[in-house]
């Protein structure tokens, strides 16, 4: 079984929190929302995990967007 | 006669100034260093650094701001700042110049000691960009202690007076104009920040506990009756040092407590 850091798993529940608040956009745009997830996570898939400061500043940044995203108003990502 | 003599010493006093002229003086540029903290959002992986600005110190204006202004007119546009009112009364260009916090637009450069000078965003704050951090929490904060007029009585006709001694109370406290200086100079505000106040937004909490005209003070003192809101306080008066207005956030903070130390 892998064992993660701290950090990485701050990270895992981003991306879990996230996954779970494009489930509960409307059903019709849920792929939009998912493929938008993958593809903001994916960007920084090469950042080294003992890089700190980094990885700490993109979950920062990640947490807030996901606060403004989740919110019902928001229906469509592009 | 006449008109020969004069015209003798006009030419005379020609060769005379001429004799006496000397070459303009050649320019000599005064240079100074100016080191500039850089970090940029685009690449986070990137670390911060300071980057290096050699500025002419006869062509720049006599403040901070003239500098970082001239650098990104001139030298490099990409450098972030926030800046608005350059005279000292919107707090935005808050910055930690040569070790202290204080408003660029209203730090004289020195232009004769030749001497590096070291800019830095406000220390302990998460940085947006260059010299940009992120206040939200701060001004979250001071959302926090409310910042306005509770009163139960109806609204007056006109103004809603008060004594001239009641109004006397609020000198020093109304001036402050929320540039984060104090705050962020605060070691207890470093490490407490999501907890502690921080002096800035506690003077402005005793400045609407003191208003005549407020009648939820007690309401007020409530809110901050806890260990950690305005407790964290250690009188370090770090606040009262660095406030770039002339203003005493140790003191408003030390008042509160005084007002709250038998209940």
């Amino acid at each position: 079984m892998v064992r993660f850091s701290g950090l990485q798993k701050e990270v895992l529940s981003l991306y879990r929190d996230c996954l779970r608040a494009a489930f509960q956009k409307p059903i019709d745009r849920r792929q939009h929302w998912i493929n938008y997830i993958h593809s903001e996570f994916n960007k920084s898939r090469n950042i080294p995990r003992r890089d700190f400061s980094t990885v700490e500043y993109l979950i920062r940044t990640g947490k807030r967007r996901y606060e403004m995203y989740k919110s019902p108003d928001i229906k469509d990502v592009l | 006669m006449l008109s020969i003599k004069s015209g003798l010493r006009t030419g005379l006093s020609k060769v005379i100034l001429r004799t006496f002229a000397t070459d303009a003086p050649a320019y000599e540029p005064n240079y100074k260093n100016f080191k500039v903290y850089r970090w940029s959002p685009d690449h986070p992986e990137e670390k911060p650094h300071m980057q290096d600005f050699n500025l002419d110190m006869n062509e720049t204006g006599p403040m901070m701001l003239d500098a970082l202004l001239k650098i990104k007119n001139e030298v490099d546009p990409t450098l972030t700042l926030r800046r608005s009112c350059r005279e000292g009364i919107c707090g935005s260009c808050a910055m930690n110049i040569d070790g202290r916090n204080t408003l660029a637009c209203i730090t004289k450069i020195n232009k004769t000691d030749g001497k590096e000078v070291k800019i830095y965003p406000l220390p302990h704050m998460y940085v947006v960009r260059d010299l940009v951090p992120d206040l939200t929490l701060f001004y979250q904060q001071y959302k926090s202690i409310q910042p306005y007029l509770q009163t139960s009585k109806p609204p007056p006709e006109k103004e809603n007076l008060q004594t001239i001694e009641d109004r006397k109370k609020l000198d020093g406290l109304y001036e402050c104009i929320l540039c984060a200086c104090c705050s962020t100079s605060c070691p207890s505000y470093w490490w407490n920040q999501q907890e502690y106040l921080g002096p800035a937004v506690l003077m402005q909490a005793y400045r609407w506990m003191i208003d005549s005209r407020d009648d939820a003070t007690e309401a007020r003192k409530q809110m901050l009756q806890n260990s950690m809101s305005l407790y964290r306080c250690h009188t370090i008066m770090n606040c009262s040092r660095t406030c770039p207005k002339g203003l005493n956030p140790g003191r408003a903070v030390a008042a509160i407590k005084k007002s709250m130390a038998f209940e």
